[in-house]
């Protein structure tokens, strides 16, 4: 287990820094960063007295380095567009996408699996023809036009829902959280179905189709042939067996929700990254759109590693390797 | 007159499928005695799985019982609903199957699997049920099981494996153990070892066997009697010493010639020219008219029943009238 974390890790910062040299080539070949910086009157002289106090004409080595340096120390650099450190802006844009994410993952497997389960159990009823059919729709109708509906009906017509932000939040220490207040939550309904809706019916026809397949193992046969309970056979021995493809799945959906998050953020107006990262490609915002890369690489590098312990604490036969006696 | 143990009376098996009914098992009656060997053989496809799997109702849809009675103890069970005969599983009616590779689920421990089906039958403690398991491991022959209690199916070679899933047939000590194959998936120097322990153990514990197999060596072996199924039909049952040296049949003829004298256990059935017709092609008359040396115009229109030889209860038209 120990082996596997530092491989694991050793891994994820070879990952990180091949991330970390795209983010940076962003910064410094896409567009001259002095002229971004300055305006149009500036002497040569003195951007070429700025390339110098920037460090722009050391080797690209030391360039290299030093923005790694920064990065880990949470300096990004300074935002062309706004004007204020990049580290601020995130992490004022932060807690809302991740909070987003989070309960339009939850919300997903909450209901996914749940619903997966039955119409594996019972693929002929007629409850289960109709997730079926709404998992169809789910997968066929793209986010934007869900997002709209839903502002529509619930939003306009019947005026339950609010159709944009996210409500009252309340501090906790950096962290701005909607997740304690009434607003906070009526806020968070739409977009999370949104942004939950595709993960859901993937989860679900995965926990269906791996569940029918289970339950046709011989093990399955075996456990029947014992008399053991129809909810130890499904719920113990079956639902189980369906665990190591769905946590692989939901981790890979998660780093997804992170980054589709930018639709559902710009359809709802929610003030999260995406809708941060989005503003900064139209005003080509360098230091905010190469912070933005690393972050959500971060992110799919971390949820692999938390998936890969979690394959070894579900499934015995990766812990022990080898070991047949 | 005392009653037996098991009784299948005419027990019929079809399938529904779209091109109409297929007739798997056609109304086959045996009875299986307490702590009885009882062998049934036949060819890959005669329906031997799935008489198997009727009794303790685990047939798989679209296969259904569409005649015949099974009386376990004199009691009625193929009507059963579900979750009574859900209590006879494991803990009347054992079964063991082929594959012990893929008979345990390999995310438990064998403790684990154990402890759970003890605990489905008996009123243990959690405790109690630990030292059943044990106990159980140490008779079918597993070396150090208070260590290997712990460990998980991949951890076990094939045939430890086959001996944990005995364990697992035998923890609640049923009457009876339905073992289908039981040594067809192991390797050939391990089969008449587990086969030794199966019929060691049952005979200790007085328990039935239900032996399902092709290899005739092993019905030789360690059965008391012998049923030979052809194409879903009981084509002759006796006694073993009978049916094995004094066949009369034509078809178990041809089976125990198929059986070398000297290294018994190494042959499957193949002997005999031709092949089993397929369900949805079996001939009028018997079934076994095709493929028979000595058939003649009666048995391709009537079908024989079984009737009583001096040896063997035999159908064949050879026999009787
Ligand atoms: N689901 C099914 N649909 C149609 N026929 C089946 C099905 N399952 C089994 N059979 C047929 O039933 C017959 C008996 O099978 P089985 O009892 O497994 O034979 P065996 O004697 O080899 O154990 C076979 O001919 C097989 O083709
Ligand atoms: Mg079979």
């Amino acid at each position: 287990m120990i082996a596997l974390i530092i491989r694991r890790l050793f891994q994820s910062f070879v990952v990180m820094l091949a991330v970390a040299l795209v983010a940076f080539s962003l910064f410094r070949y896409v567009g001259d960063p002095v002229s971004q910086m300055v305006g149009q009157e500036t002497s040569i002289a003195d951007r070429e007295r700025l390339r110098e106090e920037l460090g722009l004409n050391d080797p690209i080595i030391v360039q290299f380095s030093r923005f790694v340096l920064n990065s880990l120390q949470g300096k990004f650099g300074i935002s062309f567009r706004l004007g204020r450190p990049v580290k601020e802006l995130i992490a004022e844009r932060l807690p809302a996408t991740l909070e987003l994410s989070l309960v339009a993952a939850l919300f997903s497997l909450a209901v996914g699996i749940p619903m997966g389960v039955y119409t594996g159990l019972y693929p002929h009823r007629y409850l289960s023809k109709f997730f079926q059919a709404i998992s169809l729709i789910g997968i066929s109708l793209p986010t934007f036009l869900i997002g709209i509906l839903l502002i529509l009906i619930f939003g306009v017509i019947l005026g339950w829902l609010p159709t944009f932000g996210r409500g009252e939040v309340v501090k906790l220490g950096w962290w701005s959280t909607g997740l304690l207040t009434v607003s906070g939550w009526k806020a968070i309904i739409m977009p999370a179905f949104t942004l939950g809706m595709f993960q859901l019916t993937l989860i679900m026809r995965l926990v269906r189709s791996e569940m029918m397949e289970v339950l046709r193992a011989d093990f399955i046969k075996f456990a029947r042939a014992r008399g053991l309970s129809n909810r130890a056979i499904n719920f113990g021995h079956a639902l189980k067996n369906t665990l190591v493809p769905v946590i692989t799945i939901t981790g890979l959906q998660l780093g997804s929700i992170i980054a589709f998050a930018i639709i559902t953020e710009t359809v709802f107006q929610w003030p999260g990254m995406g809708l941060l990262f989005l503003q900064s490609i139209q005003f080509a915002d360098i230091p905010v759109m190469s912070t933005y890369l690393i972050l959500i690489a971060f992110f799919f590098v971390l949820i692999n590693m938390i998936v890969d312990i979690l394959y070894h604490i579900v499934d015995p036969r990766l812990r022990a390797e080898g070991a047949v006696v | 007159m005392a009653r037996s143990l098991l009784e299948v009376e005419r027990l019929g098996i079809e399938f529904n499928t779209r091109r109409g009914t297929l007739v798997a098992v056609d109304g086959i009656s045996f009875e299986i005695e307490e702590g009885e060997v009882f062998g049934v053989v036949g060819e890959s496809g005669a329906g031997k799985s799935l008489t198997g799997q009727a009794i303790i109702g685990l047939l798989e849809p679209p296969g259904r019982i569409s005649s015949g009675r099974i009386y376990l103890n004199g009691k009625r069970i193929d009507q059963l609903p579900y979750e009574e005969l859900r209590r006879i599983r494991g803990k009347k009616i054992g079964m063991i199957f082929q594959d012990p590779l893929t008979s345990l689920n390999p995310l438990y421990t064998i403790g684990k699997q154990l402890i759970e089906t003890i605990l489905t039958h008996l009123p243990l403690s959690h405790k109690e049920a630990r030292q059943r398991a044990l106990k159980l491991l140490t008779e079918v022959g597993i070396p150090a099981p208070d260590k290997r209690i712990d460990h998980y199916p991949h951890q076990f070679s094939g045939g430890m494996r086959q001996r944990v899933v005995i364990a697992l047939a035998l923890c609640a000590d049923p009457s009876l153990v339905i073992a289908d194959e039981p040594t067809t998936a192991l390797d050939v120097s391990i089969q008449a070892q587990i086969i030794a322990l199966l019929k060691r153990l049952c005979e200790e514990k007085g328990t039935a066997v239900m032996l399902i197999t092709h290899d005739m060596g092993v019905i030789a072996e360690i059965c008391d009697r012998v049923a030979v199924m052809y194409a879903g039909r009981l084509v002759e049952i006796g006694p073993v010493a009978q049916v094995v040296k004094f066949p009369q049949h034509p078809y178990s003829q041809g089976l125990m010639g198929s059986i070398p004298s000297l290294r018994r256990r190494v042959r499957r059935l193949t002997q005999i020219d031709g092949a089993m017709p397929r369900l949805n092609e079996i001939p009028p008359g018997c079934a076994f008219h095709p493929r028979c040396k000595h058939s003649f115009d009666r048995c391709h229109k009537e079908r024989p029943k079984l009737v009583e030889t001096s040896t063997t209860k035999v159908a064949c038209w050879l026999y009787g009238n």
